[in-house]
């Protein structure tokens, strides 16, 4: 656990985007790591492998643009042993090369970690055809696969850290833009856990990605405005998912809002019901994508269009309070 | 009993074992294996006969001659790999791993079964031998492929083999593997693709015709042999040569092996009904009666 640190000023945040973080964290491993190998599909400048690629060409392949043939050349690398991280956007990783995922690599159960960029609504411009919003549901259906979502720059390079010595199918979702760090250089990450990152006790918002740093601006304006302390959960791993941390402050709160870059069906919002059905029983809320595509725009400009931004998830968590 | 070929052919010694196999020594372990094949699948009253029967003659080279690996260490890292990207293809398998001590004989009653270790595709989970999952179509030639890419790494010694269908080359992530091999100079892969031009649904020449697979991948940048698919001395010289052919070159190679679809069972043999169908007990008593050694060597001298 880790409070949201005074340090960190939600309204004007340092930016790092994900992705850099990525890469550049790759490249650091190569060297105390012989058997990482770095797989990409024509989209190292986008998924920022190419830092390893350039500072270890001979363990890089650039599949070219072939998802399906580019996920089945990693099983097969982690069948002799080499810890294969692949990239491409995410909506290839899930979707294109779903199959392959799920025959080749996680019913093998091989060591391969799919870190597939440019996930959510916040791809952006380029629109509906390559925003990922339901990669997260794709993912975390197969059988042994771990499903992960750094909220940050810094998340993103303790969750790669971590994922290179644990073995397994992982998928860990990445997202394209500059993003506001909300974790300090001495963050502890706990694998496998949710982080509380602010304490209440009337509303639990459940955000997950980049939409962490949304439910903290939204939980500090409800806090300041109107006097509603709203705890909020980082759930960096939707699969398998933390269970103790969520009933836990469900019981406390009486009231759950999930918050996440994709479809509002099967992911963070569908992980949430599932076990609050079964575990503790509690009113609902869901934000995300409502059954709907994506369309092009600025990624802040398709948060507000799609009720994603802190100041929707602000109202919405307001009147829910109000309604109940 | 006298068989239809008498040429001798001079065997790599692999670890584990110190024997030669003739060419007779070959066609009568085949066949025996055909008797299994057609066993765990009658048995099963499930299962793909035809595919089994048409690739058995290529697993056995490879298992039982050609493939340095040692049943007593499954896990060794300089072993050669297979992968059977054509999974429906597995009671073949499965009897040769049978035969080389990887699965106990006695779970050749399992095929398909609940909680069996043979299930309806190999699975790595459930068998050593089996380095990676296969069934879904058109996966397996990039895993082999990913496989190669890793030994080389490792500055392995071994080889990579990995059997494709014809029918399975419908799958564009075939051709995507074809054009990946090349691109990263692979020179430890020897594909081999069973062109026996038949699919469930008829002749692949009439449902989506593949045409000369040879030359297509010649044209993707393989090295590229054609073969008959049941003559042992040509599988096995082919494996050979692909091997060294490798090194020579740095491309990959592709054996386009001509095979007949239910090789050795009289009523099966070209016909797409027996692709993925069990046989009854009249059928099963007539391909078991078609397997003795007198009908079925009486019948490979006709071919």
């Amino acid at each position: 656990m880790a409070i949201l640190s005074p340090s960190i000023d939600l309204e004007k945040p340092e930016k790092i985007a994900l992705r850099t973080q990525y890469g550049k964290t790759l490249a650091e491993l190569g060297e105390q790591y012989p058997d990482l190998v770095v797989l990409d599909a024509d989209l190292a400048c986008s998924t920022m492998t190419k830092y390893f690629a350039d500072a270890y060409p001979d363990r890089f392949f650039n599949q070219g643009i072939s998802e399906a043939d580019l996920m089945c050349t990693a099983a097969g690398l982690a069948a002799v042993g080499k810890i294969p991280f692949v990239s491409t956007f995410a909506l290839f990783a899930s979707g294109r090369a779903w199959d392959q995922v799920r025959n080749t690599i996680c019913y093998s159960n091989l060591n391969v970690k799919i870190c597939p960029t440019h996930s959510g609504l916040s791809l952006g411009e380029d629109g509906a055809s390559h925003q990922s919003i339901e990669d997260i549901a794709l993912m975390r259906v197969i059988p042994n696969m771990t499903v992960v979502v750094p909220s940050d720059a810094i998340e993103t390079e303790r969750v790669i850290r971590w994922a290179i010595d644990t073995e397994g199918p992982m998928y860990i979702r990445l997202v394209r833009p500059n993003h506001a760090v909300i974790h300090t250089a001495d963050y502890r990450f706990e694998p496998y856990k949710i982080e509380v990152m602010r304490e209440g006790k009337d509303l639990t918002l459940c955000a997950t990605g980049e939409m962490v740093y949304h439910a903290l601006l939204a939980a500090k304006w409800l806090s300041e405005k109107d006097g509603i302390e709203a705890e909020v959960l980082n759930c960096v791993f939707i699969k398998p998912f933390d269970t103790e941390t969520l009933v836990k402050s469900a019981r406390k709160t009486g009231k759950v809002m999930t918050i996440e870059s994709h479809q509002f069906i099967a992911g963070l919002g569908g992980a949430v019901c599932e076990v609050l059905s079964e575990f503790q029983p509690t009113p609902v809320k869901r934000l995300g994508t409502r059954d709907q595509f994506g369309q092009s725009g600025k990624p802040d400009d398709l948060f507000k269009a799609y009720g994603l931004d802190p100041q929707s998830i602000y109202q919405e968590a307001k009147a829910f309070i109000q309604a109940s | 009993m006298s068989t239809p070929m008498q040429n001798q052919i001079s065997n790599i010694t692999r670890p584990d074992v110190q024997t030669k196999l003739s060419i007779q020594d070959l066609q009568e372990l085949t066949r025996q294996l055909r008797l299994d094949i057609l066993q765990m699948i009658f048995e099963a009253q499930s299962g793909h006969p035809g595919t089994s029967l048409s690739c058995i003659d290529i697993l056995t080279c490879l298992w039982s001659v050609v493939m340095t690996h040692d049943k007593n260490r499954p896990d060794w890292p300089e072993r050669d790999r297979f992968v059977l990207s054509k999974g429906h293809g597995a009671p073949a398998l499965y009897a040769i791993l049978m035969h080389e001590g990887y699965i106990p004989k006695e779970e050749i009653h399992t095929l398909r079964q609940v909680h069996s270790n043979l299930q309806g595709h190999p699975a790595s989970k459930y068998i050593k031998g089996v380095d990676i999952s296969t069934g879904s179509l058109g996966q397996g030639l990039s895993a082999a492929i990913g496989m190669a890419l890793g030994l080389r790494l490792n500055q392995s010694p071994a080889h990579v083999y990995c059997l494709i269908g014809d029918g399975e080359s419908q799958e564009g992530q075939i051709w995507e593997a074809a054009l990946s091999a090349p691109a990263h100079n692979i020179n430890n892969l020897t594909a081999i693709c069973d062109r026996n031009g038949l699919q469930i649904d008829g002749c692949t020449e009439k449902i989506k015709p593949l045409g000369d697979i040879g030359s297509k991948f010649e044209s993707f940048g393989w090295n590229v042999m054609e073969i008959e698919g049941h003559n042992f001395q040509q599988i096995i010289e082919a494996l050979h040569r692909s091997k060294s052919m490798g090194q020579e070159t740095s491309k990959p190679t592709m054996i386009v092996a001509h095979t007949t679809k239910g090789k050795g069972v009289s009523f099966m043999e070209n016909e797409a009904g027996w692709h993925g169908k069990a046989p009854n007990a009249e059928q099963y008593e007539k391909a078991v009666a078609d397997l003795q050694p007198d009908v079925y060597y009486q019948r490979l001298r006709e071919a």
